[in-house]
């Protein structure tokens, strides 16, 4: 199949922050595993190819610079791996993306998670990191300091490029990890009593300024090798470490110009990559549908009014017919977007439409799907078979 | 008035990365792939268990330098499999065992919150603490924390966590779309803790989970660990499984409680317990012979005998008798990354298992199969079914976390066989009559806002 790769990102109610208010929003089911596997099951009717689950470690605010804090937002989430995890064994095929934060965590616990994640949803696991690396974040642990520099300024730029390392070294962690048990290691062998060929794991031995990690891994290689990596970037240090650490990079034009410019600089910063095949680029588009770009534009408004705030995003804010965003979709493909990623405005509502009225569209041009193939995440993207950087050539 | 008769509590134990576990029977099934899991916890359910149990180590165990190879070895990650677990049951609790040493609270408090939102109120936390500098290899801090304050890092990191599931009131979330009011302050969450070990402050991120917080289990045995589950757990882990040490145990530990202000029904004590079940008593005894032979291979009974000696016996003949060296007393060991590996004093050790061999007249490996994890219960289902129940009555325990030795369908025996002999003698439920691991667990109530105030 040549048309793009489809994904929904999942957040409660919607990404509207009045959204939860909808009829149909189920906001008391929000902290509830029906909620989700309802959600993830709704996506696989749309023969979906994954969907991502937010997280942070900190209540939501719908605004950069965090004003007081409103009794009228979502506010509490559960931990997206686990949500992802309890998702997975009801779904039968879709990728399963949840966020992971880089600055509070341990790479040691998070590439088992994922390997685990892998294992239990039979190889469509991956995983978003993001850096976290803010004072709010950096209060609830206690163990580091992150200034809030006013963004733009010279300490604020310092901060997202160490940040953005740490990043990028954690990700080489969590891979090395899920190389350090060989496919073949665990070998059974009742005649010496060998449970494991001891020189098939592996010491991985990484040091860096954050952290240093021994090895191997506790959990063996997952049935993907590699389960995906993912990072989210806005601008120029988000696109080299897309280009140096992510199988899949999500980004956020506003029109298909902007698309071509940052390919462009995912490419230029490639020769640090190692990885054996390009990032995947899908770009994220925010969407209120409706029967007419008229209505949709109406539906908008009315969240708008109870928000008392126009409804902004770093991402584009699509509204508009289910054809109109088909198009779109098509377009944006044209343009150089390998996927889209569609973020709900509100859900049920915006979910649905896509599922009901966008992706048979889509269908019906030949460009996405009819049903599952059985494939693992990397199949469904196109990658090469991840080769264990410890094996033996 | 005649002592009432107890309900016995039974869990199950995923088998583990350790001899007992039996790898090498033709049965013995993944111990990776869910589908395991899946079958062990869904047979544990079948039997109307209280609890699934994970145990979890944060290093594969090494020996001479080089990792462990005759065990078992890998696992899933804890609260990812605790999690799948939890959309292919509907009543288990689903018990893990997580480290508050390379850990932080905020993050496992979310973690266990969360899963206790997608469980329905099925979560429990086996709280443990380690401080070798070996595991924290693996980790940011490495091996920071002094043996002499794990315990105090605990203690402040289990407190901490109950601030945390406490700063969320059970009517915080409110969830009314007509009203737009989602959460009944803006202020839900906040908490602000400063001690030795932790300087943190905001607000919590996850609304208060069905059962409040965690079950929390504890499993150390030395004075202070007594001390942190009388203080501490709901549930305690132990090795105590026998009648005399048992009943020790359950009177000890039972009677710390009154010092922390809490009642006797307040803490259940569940030992860990093996089993071979046979159709009559001789077929059962028969049979654990050949699951301790499996367990103790000759090459597994030179790796126990290094531990204790610690030095390379790779060239002692496992079916000879016992080395005439004495130990080695060196701070380096010879085996790293598990618990067994600790023995306290070698020459002693050694001198007592020197004259248990000789007066019996064993050879090496007979010595190891007996001083190493005989089974707890071998026996017909009615012989074991009639020990078991007279341990939980006559105060030896509460009831016992099961230890099968095989991947994933060891435990199914015993929940066709013993199960409906403990139901029929009324002392095991017929069906679950709750909905979460406190409920089955029999525990009071925790309360809108916990104990927090009364133990930290």
């Amino acid at each position: 199949m040549s048309g793009p790769f489809l994904g929904v990102a999942l957040t409660a109610g919607g990404w509207h922050p009045q959204a939860w208010r909808e009829d149909g929003a189920r906001a008391q089911d929000f902290f509830t595993a029906g909620y989700w596997v309802d959600l993830v099951a709704e996506a696989e009717r749309g023969v979906l190819d994954f969907v991502t689950f937010e997280d942070e470690f900190t209540l939501q605010s719908p605004y950069a610079g965090a004003p007081a804090r409103r009794v009228d937002h979502v506010t509490g989430r559960l931990d997206a791996v686990l949500t992802a995890a309890r998702v997975a064994p009801t779904a039968r095929g879709i990728g399963l993306l949840p966020t992971a934060t880089v600055a509070h965590t341990e790479p040691f616990q998070l590439s088992k998670a994922i390997a685990t994640l892998d294992f239990v949803s039979g190889g469509r696991a991956g995983v978003r990191l993001r850096a976290g690396a803010n004072a709010t974040e950096a209060r609830h642990f206690g163990r580091r300091e992150f200034p809030d520099s006013p963004v733009g300024t010279a300490d604020w730029r310092r901060a997202v490029a160490a940040a953005f390392t740490e990043v990028s070294d954690y990700a080489e962690v969590i891979r090395r990890l899920w190389d350090s048990w060989e496919d073949d290691a665990e070998i059974r062998d009742v005649a010496t009593g060998r449970f494991v060929d001891r020189d098939k794991l592996h010491y991985i031995d990484f040091h860096s300024e954050h952290f240093s990690v021994r090895g191997p891994s506790i959990t063996p290689r997952p049935p993907q090798g590699q389960p995906l990596v993912t990072v989210l970037a806005h601008q120029q240090d988000g696109f080299e470490l897309i280009a140096r650490s992510a199988d899949l990079g999500l980004v956020t034009p506003r029109n298909p110009a902007q698309l071509g410019q940052i390919r462009a600089a995912i490419r230029a910063a490639s020769p640090e990559r190692t990885l054996p095949d390009p990032p995947i680029v899908v770009a994220d588009v925010v969407v209120f549908l409706d029967g007419s770009e008229a209505a949709a534009r109406a539906r908008k408004e009315r969240l708008d009014l109870l928000e008392g705030a126009e409804f902004g995003s770093d991402a584009t804010v699509f509204t508009g017919s289910p054809t109109d965003l088909a198009d779109l979709i098509e377009d944006w493909h044209a343009a150089g977007a390998d996927g889209i990623r569609l973020r709900p405005a509100t859900i049920p509502d915006d979910l649905t439409r896509i599922v009901e009225e966008v992706v048979p569209v889509l269908q019906q041009r030949g460009v996405r799907p009819s049903r599952y193939d059985g494939s693992s995440l990397r199949e469904r993207f196109e990658l090469t078979a991840a080769i264990n950087r410890y094996a033996p050539a | 008035m005649s002592k009432p008769i107890k309900q016995i509590h039974l869990a199950a134990h995923f088998p583990g990365v350790n001899n007992t576990t039996v790898w090498s029977d033709p049965a013995a099934g993944s111990h990776i792939e869910f589908d395991s899991f899946r079958r062990f916890a869904q047979t544990a359910e079948r039997g109307k268990f209280d609890f699934l149990f994970l145990a979890e180590g944060l290093r594969l165990r090494e020996h001479h330098g080089k990792i462990h190879d005759l065990d078992v070895v890998g696992r899933p990650d804890t609260f990812t499999i605790l999690a799948a677990l939890a959309a292919v049951t509907e009543r288990l609790g689903l018990a893990g065992t997580i480290n508050s040493t390379f850990n932080e609270p905020y993050d496992v408090a979310r973690q266990f919150a969360t899963l206790d939102h997608l469980s329905a109120g099925r979560a429990a936390w086996n709280v443990v603490t380690s401080w070798d500098a070996f595991t924290g290899e693996n980790f940011r801090r490495g091996g920071y924390l002094a043996k002499e304050d794990r315990y105090d890092r605990a203690r402040s990191f289990l407190h901490t966590t109950w601030e945390l599931f406490d700063s969320w009131a059970d009517d915080d979330l409110v969830a009314d779309a007509a009203r737009g009011t989602f959460v009944r302050r803006a202020e839900v969450g906040e908490f602000a803790h400063q001690d030795r070990h932790f300087d943190i402050a905001g607000q919590f991120n996850v609304p208060r989970s069905p059962q409040g917080r965690p079950v929390i289990f504890q499993a150390g045995d030395s004075d202070e660990g007594r001390d942190f589950a009388a203080s501490s757990a709901d549930a305690i882990f132990t090795r105590h499984s026998t009648l005399e040490a048992g009943q020790k145990f359950y009177a000890d530990v039972k009677g710390r409680l009154a010092r922390f202000g809490r009642s006797r029904d307040d803490l259940r004590i569940l030992p860990a317990a093996t089993f071979v079940l046979g159709d009559s008593d001789e077929e059962a005894q028969e049979l654990a012979r050949e699951v301790r032979l499996a367990q103790v291979s000759p090459a597994t009974a030179i790796t126990f005998l290094e531990q204790v000696w610690n030095t390379d016996l790779s060239d002692h003949d496992p079916d000879g008798p016992l080395p005439e060296i004495d130990p080695v007393e060196t701070e380096q060991l010879v085996s790293e990354g598990r618990a067994a590996a600790r023995i306290e004093d070698r020459r002693a050790t050694a001198q007592a298992w020197r004259e248990r061999a000789q007066a019996e007249g064993l050879s090496t490996r007979e010595l190891i199969i007996e001083v190493t994890g005989r089974q707890s219960f071998v026996g017909s289902a009615k012989t074991v079914a009639a020990q078991l129940n007279e341990l939980v009555q006559a105060d030896a325990s509460d009831g016992f976390i099961l230890v099968p030795h095989i991947t994933p369908d060891g435990l199914t025996p015993f929940v066709d066989r013993v199960v409906p002999l403990l139901q029929e003698r009324g002392v095991f439920r017929a069906d679950y009559t709750g909905i979460t691991l406190r409920d089955h667990l029999g525990l009071p109530p925790l309360g809108e806002r916990g104990r927090t105030e009364a133990a930290s």
